[in-house]
């Protein structure tokens, strides 16, 4: 098969970009998205023009760094799956497929399709975590934990950071991001403690890194590669609501 | 040079109390005045920094991704090891520790490994204080599996994403400590040279992969903790960025590289597709509690699974190995698994895979329980192969997927050059030459969170506060112009190859000749070859672009150079050591029955070898491994 590529090539921040169209060589259909984009590259390199620049690096959909706005949707056409595990059988031979970098406010524009999530670091540092130190913990088992709400914090906890929530999001609100850290660590007991001053101080660096606020449209949820639910959301809701209810602490 | 391991006197079990006992300590007002930079922040570099940094020292932690989070252990499925005994099945630490030196195939250092079966139950305990939603029974308590190369189940996992969790808790640990302000965290920042100052290594020099910009750091020690190397061989289960090139250019400041062809081919990986293909996927060792592995008894039998009647079915690890099975450790299955495919067995297109089959676990359990232990990695092997392993067996075969071999460190993590640290998957220390699954986990955390932070204050106790060298010493100047010479030279080159075409070949050259199976002829063989395409790697590689921007193609481009070295270093290596061990298995040195001939009387040892240059072969120190408390014998697991 082959397909037509329209990609949007921006060579740094301060310069405009505009979409460029290149036509693929021929392609398996067992190839991944970003093996494709792969041999597009090495095709440029061979020609003495740049490659497309793209963030990747595991490849197998758990490390959060490949992002990607195909054809006006993050990681692509399929449910619960990053950009890395979108392959080349989910499109037609012939196909025009449009690849865009997230957009949104907090996640600038580095270079072609990569920005920077760096937001994402200063909401976790503002509170996603539980304050323990080396050494001082009680043994493991000291503590049961109700098998539900363990299962439960791992759903929340398999976010994966990589931002498609935020660029789905028409506000580009990180609420879904914020609200499954705030959750995971919230259902358990361990979190408990920190749980109104983690609530607040997340939120407020969600505001100040630029994101917008939550409409609860879903669509965060709907491009999720991780599948992180809605829910979460009104977890968080809660949350900060008892949060400000306590007040400051 | 003579190499000293420095292992404390004593009885094994009492080693790691009197080292902490009798080691120098820094007092809680000095520590702020020591400047220690961590590059890497997997889980050895995250807990190390954050501990660090909880302890009071100025830290600062250096990763080449956009964020702390994405460094590669984020990717390990299984589990963690740690002898806790939950399950009242006969461990204990030091039945954790016998299976590890076992495993490892008596490759590895006594006292490391009894250390780190000691702290392996406070990894545990500090992981579910920090929120790690490990897996839990119904009561409340902590669920635990088996992993391969042991008889009791001690592993401990969040579903298949166990890497993810305890990286995402140790990245919040850093996270704290850097909201705190007691870490300076840059990301995007690669470290491209260590600088050695009278003989110490007192900084590192690193580029700015967005501006491009040098810039030199200096500090009161080095630490290291950049992972493995298995890239060399490119098709890996690593990421695309993991690479060798922080602990390579370490070597080439002057520190021991220990074992390089002690490298782990990992059983259970989806096979290879087509020459595009940029990476492999593992399938989780866990998968094997479950799954029984099988080829046609037949060779040529290309009938579908399902058509194969149970007694045309040979499945070769149980009948091969009765006591462990499908759970022997993955050096054996990956060998088992390469020995019935050369012999015509092996299935799929290529026919170069195995069968990994649920459908007797499915009958037993029922689908929900299969789906519940391993659903996502079902689901990830949908998505790659398009095939339904509930209804019919996946197909497997050995990929690359970790190194045991790394810097040289003594008992202290220290490298030969004093004040640089090297941890986790970067040093060589614990797992000889063979890993246990669940055990890397295992090693990161314990390196970061508990050895490094004790054994660090003894060397930063012998160096005054505040004297540092300034990042304005010739040391650190000319470390930066090498750098911006080798930048420059590589976009200099404007020939007709890419970087990935190099890679790729270098790759397949260590898969044929270093790989699962090694031979003087074919090692001979790669050592001619690998030095040619060196050579034409400087002369006709094309990268595009500048050097003062973001530039992925002159990132690879300085990864593979690195690469195109240390590849021949690992097959010396490999020629040098005339025995078969763990996971190097030489053709010559084998049992009539296939089985690796280990040689204690000659290479009892540790090959660590030292640079000399770029015109003369390195020189092979050797530490010997002598073993107080267990005897070596021959690793059996029938």
């Amino acid at each position: 098969m082959r397909v037509r590529l329209k990609v949007w090539r921006q060579k740094h921040a301060h310069r405009p970009g505009g979409f460029h169209t290149y036509e693929t060589p021929e392609l398996n259909p067992n190839m991944s998205f970003l093996e494709m984009l792969d041999v597009v590259n090495e095709e440029l390199t061979q020609r003495g023009e740049e490659p497309i620049a793209f963030d990747h690096d595991c490849r197998e959909g758990i490390c959060g760094t490949c992002s990607l706005v195909i054809n006006g949707k993050p990681h692509g056409p399929h449910r619960g799956v990053a950009t890395c595990q979108t392959y080349l059988r989910s499109f037609r031979d012939g196909d025009e497929i449009v690849v865009e970098p997230f957009r949104a406010k907090a996640f600038p524009l580095i270079k072609d399709l990569i920005v920077s999530r760096k937001a994402f670091d200063h909401i976790i540092q503002a509170g996603g975590f539980v304050s323990v130190r080396t050494g001082s913990a009680p043994d493991a088992n000291a503590l049961p934990i109700p098998k539900p709400d363990a299962d439960r914090a791992m759903d929340a906890a398999q976010c994966i950071g990589c931002g498609a929530c935020v660029a789905a999001c028409k506000n580009a609100s990180a609420m879904l991001f914020v609200a499954a850290k705030v959750s995971h660590l919230a259902l358990l007991p361990q979190g408990k403690v920190e749980r109104e001053r983690r609530a607040r101080a997340m939120v407020q660096a969600m505001e100040a890194a630029g994101f917008g606020g939550c409409s609860v449209t879903g669509s965060c949820e709907a491009v999720c590669p991780k599948e992180i639910s809605l829910e979460f959301i009104a977890r968080l809701n809660r949350e900060y609501g008892r949060a400000l209810l306590k007040g400051p602490n | 040079m003579k190499l000293e391991a420095n292992i404390p006197a004593g009885p094994l079990a009492q080693k790691w109390s009197k080292y902490r006992f009798d080691s120098k300590l820094v007092s809680p007002a000095n520590k702020r005045r020591y400047k220690v930079v961590v590059v890497g922040a997997g889980l050895a570099g995250a807990s190390a920094a954050a501990t660090l940094a909880e302890l009071g020292y100025d830290v600062e932690n250096f990763v080449f991704h956009d964020s702390p989070r994405r460094a590669h252990s984020i990717a390990a499925q299984g589990g963690i090891n740690a002898a806790k005994n939950y399950q009242n099945d006969g461990d204990s630490v030091r039945r954790l520790f016998y299976d590890t030196i076992k495993g490892g195939d008596f490759r590895a250092r006594e006292a490391n490994v009894y250390r780190l079966a000691e702290v392996s139950v406070s990894i545990i305990d500090q992981c579910v204080a920090q929120g790690v939603p490990f897996a839990r029974e119904y009561g409340g308590l902590l669920d635990n599996r088996s992993f391969g190369g042991a008889q009791v189940s001690r592993t401990f996992y969040a579903r298949g994403q166990t890497g993810q969790q305890l990286l995402l808790g140790a990245y919040s640990a850093l996270a704290r400590q850097a909201g705190l302000g007691a870490v300076k965290c840059h990301t995007h920042a690669e470290m491209l040279d260590l600088v050695v100052v009278d003989g110490h290594a007192k900084g590192i020099i690193v580029r700015n992969l967005i501006s491009g910009e040098l810039t030199r750091h200096a500090a009161d020690a080095v630490v290291l903790a950049t992972g493995g190397y298995g890239n060399v061989f490119n098709l890996s289960t690593y990421a695309r960025g993991s690479n060798a090139t922080a602990i390579w250019r370490a070597y080439k400041r002057g520190a021991c590289f220990a074992n390089p062809c002690f490298t782990q081919i990992h059983p259970t990986c989806i096979p290879v597709s087509g020459d595009y293909q940029s990476k492999l996927t593992l399938m989780s060792e866990s998968l094997r509690n479950d799954g029984r592995i099988w080829v046609p008894k037949q060779a040529g039998d290309k009938r579908p699974p399902q058509d194969i009647p149970e007694g045309e079915r040979d499945y070769y690890l149980e009948r091969m190995y009765p006591s462990f099975g499908n759970l022997a450790p993955r050096d054996i299955s990956s060998r088992a698994a390469k020995r019935v495919c050369d012999e015509g067995r092996g299935v799929g297109e290529s026919g170069r895979g195995v069968y990994l089959d649920f459908a007797e676990a499915i009958q037993r359990l029922g689908e929900a329980t299969i789906r519940e232990r391993y659903g996502n990695l079902f689901a990830i092997y949908k998505e790659i192969t398009d095939e339904n392993a509930y209804r019919s067996p996946m197909r497997i075969f050995p990929a690359v997927h970790y190194t045991m071999g790394g810097l040289w460190v003594d008992y202290s993590l220290m490298s030969n050059l004093p004040g640089l640290f090297v941890l986790g998957e970067a040093n060589f220390s614990d797992h000889g030459a063979n890993r246990l699954g669940a055990s890397a986990l295992m090693q990161g955390l314990a390196d970061g969170y508990f050895v490094l932070p004790a054994t660090i204050a003894g060397y930063l106790a012998s160096q005054k506060p505040d004297q540092r060298p300034r990042p304005d010493h010739d040391a650190f100047r000319q470390a930066e112009e090498q750098v911006r010479g080798s930048v420059r030279r590589l976009l200099a080159s404007q020939g007709q190859r890419t970087v990935a075409s190099f890679h790729k070949e270098l790759g397949q050259l260590l898969w044929d000749h270093c790989g699962m199976a090694r031979n003087a002829a074919g090692l001979k063989q790669a050592l001619d070859r690998i030095p040619a395409l060196r050579e034409e790697f400087w002369r006709n590689v094309r990268v595009p672009g500048d050097a003062e921007e973001l530039n992925q193609s002159l990132e690879r481009a300085g990864r593979v150079a690195d690469f195109l070295e240390l590849a021949e270093l690992l097959c010396l290596d490999a020629l040098t050591r005339e025995e078969s061990c763990g996971g190097h298995f030489r053709e010559e040195h084998q049992y009539p029955d296939g089985e690796a001939k280990r040689d204690d009387q000659n290479f009892a040892f540790v090959s660590a070898w030292e640079y000399q240059g770029p015109d003369r072969p390195p020189v092979l120190q050797r530490e010997p491994l002598g073993y107080e408390e267990v005897k070596m014998t021959t690793r059996s697991y029938k």
